[in-house]
């Protein structure tokens, strides 16, 4: 099982290579160190998304209230800042995860007490927490200029020639991959989504492992939620809608299986860094940004096409005979 | 999910419930109940609701979404989901826009836009049904792909010069306040009724949600009949396309961005199991009716569309979690 891990992650990281490898062939300057990094900070928040996803979909769920959940904490935070500048970026990134984290819990919640689908569940606060944010900001935007010159600055600064945002994502990876392979909880997520049943029986709370994929999924958003309002210095009721499905994309193209119990963390990350490569490669060997979602979509397909033939198994192929009678 | 429900006791009655008590528990009636409620609470906040050109009107909230979301109805009572609905009609818009940049008429129109809604779902279906795929990650694929090709035939542009004919799908009306949209709405409702509730192919659909291996060796062709629903919804997005094409008058890529979930809160509201097996076309019909009441009771209270999305999101999880909040409070009752 391991052995195939590595090899589809490997062959992941093989197609991004080529890609980037084509990209070079038309303009060698994008696979320049400088520019890399530039495509690596620039899809920073999709990658910490599709970890928040990725805990998610392990335990067979699915989040798709991250982009809305990202858009309300990152309004919070950004009146905040214009209201009371005071308060110290630090202190409002933790107030972010927080606030992102609650959310979370509140999908979380419905899907553990009350059992309801989770794609229920998140296609309603999907929509509940972006008609929040309009009736707080009153449709009103947040320009740069009521921002504070810190609250802007976070994401930009440089430690060591990266910015502080790609080092989030980074601390984010770091996190996260100890999570997934190193703690109880991790193995409780593979556990759940591999088999419900057996997990109830090795004695896992099947429900409260998945409230907690959600908490971290939340928790995940709030943080984007800052760095994306920080980033772009500006919010408004619809920023990253629609955002949602290029993070499930992310993960779908990361090996992610969507029944459950399968993926790790270099597959999200790097099938971030897919979706990532295109969107940053595109008008640099001009071809219109209107070609992108198109491509997306072709390579959501193309991956779920390739997940499903390599997880094939043996005994699957019995019934497949039979369904074909 | 299933170990949860075998945990509480299961209550075997001494008899049938009879047929009065059945109909008035059931879901179909709790919400009729709610749409007359919600009929009544409009007609006292805004003295404009009972106008009856007002509430030909408001049927254009709905008509075109409940016409997809009957097709979805029945996809998700097979157990699967599509999510590119939205994107098809964008897709199908797109080629009939372009279509009338050649020079073609009406009918040639119309049979643009179903042969692309049919292909648009074959390709889902083959992707779903045959390949055996999971719906949920194919479609948000085809949702951004269909999309994706609107986008790239039109870019920032947008299509009109529609010919006058072409304007009657969405505009027209058959008598004083009845529109097109409505009579094709009933007509669709009742196909469905019929297609769902009184054939083979509809037992089938509800057989194979329950319980696809079962169903399999009772002799159902299960991929074939996942195939033709997907088809079906690409045509009724197909028809769906045409009448808000004809309504507006023009295509942009963004046409119907979001109808999706929507669509799927609408067939959910309607009482189908979101994990398939179960569900009724009446009960997708009034809930077409009450969410279209909703959304036109609070326009005219000058209440923002977007504000209206909550409800529609408290809607959707609230009356989800209704059964199950009251069946744990008798559960406590009782023991």
């Amino acid at each position: 099982m391991s052995g195939f891990k590595i090899s589809r992650d490997a062959l992941l990281a093989l197609a991004l290579v080529v890609l980037i490898g084509l990209v070079y062939l038309r303009f060698p300057a994008f696979a320049s160190a400088q520019s890399l990094l530039g495509v690596f900070n620039d899809t920073s928040i999709l990658i910490i998304l599709a970890l928040g996803q990725t805990a998610v979909i392990l335990t067979r769920c699915i989040d798709l209230s991250m982009a809305s959940n990202l858009a309300l904490v990152g309004m919070c935070t950004a009146m905040l800042n214009s209201a009371i500048p005071g308060i110290p970026i630090p202190m409002l990134v933790l107030l972010a995860i927080v606030l992102g984290a609650f959310l979370g819990s509140l999908n979380g919640l419905l899907v553990w007490k009350l059992d309801i689908p989770p794609i229920v569940v998140t296609l309603g606060t999907l929509t509940i927490f972006r008609g929040i944010i309009f009736l707080i900001s009153e449709g009103q935007w947040v320009n740069a200029h009521e921002m504070s010159p810190a609250f802007k600055a976070l994401p930009r600064t440089n430690i060591l020639g990266i910015p502080v945002l790609s080092w989030m994502a980074l601390i984010c990876i770091a996190l996260m991959y100890l999570l997934l392979t190193r703690t109880p909880m991790g193995r409780a997520f593979f556990a759940v989504g591999g088999n419900p049943n057996a997990a109830v029986y090795t004695g896992i709370n099947v429900g409260k492992t998945r409230f907690n994929a959600f908490v971290l999924s939340g928790a995940l958003s709030g943080v984007a939620g800052y760095l994306w309002v920080s980033r772009y210095a500006v919010a408004y009721v619809d920023i990253a809608a629609g955002f949602e499905l290029d993070v499930v994309a992310a993960c779908v193209i990361g090996g992610i299986s969507i029944a459950g119990g399968m993926g790790s963390v270099a597959g999200a990350v790097l099938g971030a860094l897919f979706l990532g490569v295109i969107k940053n490669a595109l008008p640099v060997i001009n071809i219109s940004p209107f070609w992108q979602q198109a491509i997306s979509g072709s390579a959501i397909i193309i991956a779920v096409i390739f997940n499903a033939r390599s997880a094939r198994r043996p005994g699957r192929i019995i019934l497949k005979k039979a369904e074909q009678l | 999910m299933s170990s949860v429900n075998a945990a509480e006791k299961k209550h075997i009655p001494h008899r049938l419930r009879n047929p009065l008590t059945r109909i008035l528990g059931s879901w179909e009636f709790l919400l009729l109940v709610v749409g007359v409620f919600i009929f009544f609470l409009n007609t006292q906040a805004s003295p404009y609701f009972l106008d009856p050109w007002n509430l030909s009107d408001a049927t254009f909230n709905f008509t075109e979404k409940a016409m997809i979301a009957f097709a979805m109805a029945l996809v998700i009572i097979s157990g699967e989901i599509d999510l590119s609905v939205a994107s098809i009609i964008a897709l199908v818009s797109t080629s009939m826009g372009f279509a009338v940049q050649l020079g073609f008429d009406t009918p040639a129109l119309i049979l643009i836009a179903l042969t692309v809604g049919a292909a648009c779902g074959a390709f889902n279906g083959f992707l779903v049904a045959v390949m055996g795929l999971p719906s949920i990650v194919v479609t948000i694929g085809t949702l951004s792909l269909f999309r994706g090709i609107a986008y790239i035939v039109l870019g920032d542009q947008a299509y009109s010069g529609y010919p006058a004919s072409f304007a009657f799908f969405g505009q027209g009306y058959v008598w004083w306040v009845i529109t097109f949209e409505m009579v094709l709405f009933t007509v669709i409702a009742f196909l469905f009724y019929v297609l769902l509730h009184r054939t083979s192919f509809g037992r089938s659909t509800l057989a194979i949600g329950n319980n696809p291996t079962a169903a399999l060796f009772s002799g159902i062709r299960v991929s074939r009949v996942k195939f033709i629903l997907f088809v079906l919804t690409g045509i009724m997005s197909a028809i769906a396309a045409v009448c808000l094409t004809s309504r507006l008058g023009s295509t942009r890529p963004s046409i119907a961005v979001g109808w999706e979930l929507e669509i799927v809160t609408m067939v959910v509201l309607g009482g189908v199991n979101i994990l398939g097996g179960s569900g009724s076309i009446p009960g997708v019909v009034i809930a077409a009716i009450v969410m279209g009441m909703v959304t036109f009771g609070l326009g005219l209270l000058n209440v923002p569309g977007i504000v209206m999305s909550i409800f529609i999101g408290l809607l959707l999880i609230g009356v989800i979690a209704l059964p199950t909040v009251i069946r744990r409070a008798k559960h406590r009752v009782a023991s």
